[in-house]
């Protein structure tokens, strides 16, 4: 079954590196991408033009975005009772202690820090779709229940 | 890095003496500079949690594998009991048991446990997926630091 992937990330040329790497490591794997926390929760919650969204398995979220933060956007999903179940990965250039310690306490499920050379980011995006979407069991879509 | 050399503390809360095994064979052959801690019910792991009686002197750990079928007390109630409380919910808390039941997955994640893994039923998958939480979570993932004072 494909696997929906949903990132949360401002800079172009990350969303780029991204969608490459995942592309090599699993060609299955369906990223959409939100550029702002607003955004990210328009899809999530399927307003407007994300009325038809599918729900992700995933979520690879950066903490420094336009309009609303990540942060926030955090709070918002591990608040929401439908939301919470979604496995909701920090991937960011803050190697900040408050800004792991405040992700893990919001119940992020894993804080990663973005490498700044190419061929890192490339292992790094390989590796979470090494571990988590292969060896970690996601939960099922929850069909109307 | 210096703090590469700081001894990771991992719990594993498990009650099956073969799975232990496993896991310290596994985690030991990893290269890193893990302590892994044992307690074989959820009581025990709170009290090593909560340093209460024998374990006054307890280290926090950085990472906790929990089972979900345990004596005494259960690995959904430690698991509720862990993220309900201000200062351990920020330990990455990963569920690691044989039980596929799409229930046990639903209610871990809604407990906010960081994953879940299924334990394998063959030596060479356990040893094998035992060394990609050492890759991913051991060298890959950000953890909280040990805090002293906050």
């Amino acid at each position: 079954m494909k696997k929906i992937v949903l990132l949360v990330e401002d800079s172009p040329g990350d969303v780029r590196l991204t969608q490459e790497a995942f592309r090599d490591a699993d060609p299955q794997i369906d990223l959409r991408v939100a550029v702002d926390g607003v955004e990210a929760m328009a899809y999530l919650r399927r307003e407007g033009a994300h009325i038809g969204a599918s729900r992700p398995d995933f979520i690879l979220l950066d903490l420094n975005l336009p309009k609303m933060d990540g942060r926030e956007v955090l709070a918002h999903i591990k608040e929401d009772e439908d939301l919470k179940t979604i496995p909701t990965v920090i991937l960011t250039t803050s190697d900040a202690e408050a800004d792991v310690v405040t992700s893990y306490r919001l119940q992020a499920n894993c804080y990663l820090s973005k490498p700044v050379q190419l061929e890192e980011f490339e292992s790094l995006v390989k590796s979470i779709n090494d571990f988590w979407l292969t060896r970690v069991k996601l939960p099922q879509q929850a069909l109307g229940n | 890095m210096e703090d590469d050399e700081m001894p990771i503390e991992v719990l594993l809360v498990e009650d099956s003496p073969g799975d232990v095994r496993l896991t310290q064979e596994a985690f030991r052959d990893s290269g890193k500079p893990v302590r892994l801690h044992l307690a074989a019910d959820g009581i025990e792991a709170m009290a090593f949690l909560r340093r209460e009686g024998i374990y006054a002197n307890a280290p926090r750990p950085d990472l906790i594998l929990l089972d979900l079928n345990l004596p005494k007390m259960d690995g959904r109630e430690v698991l509720a009991l862990i993220k309900k409380d201000q200062d351990l919910k920020i330990i990455p808390t990963i569920i690691l048991t044989t039980s596929d039941d799409e229930a046990d997955v639903m209610i871990s994640y809604q407990l906010q446990a960081n994953c879940y893994l299924r334990k394998p039923a063959h030596w060479d998958a356990f040893d094998s997926l035992v060394r990609s939480i050492n890759a991913f979570w051991l060298t890959r993932a950000k953890l909280p630091q040990q805090m002293q004072n906050v």
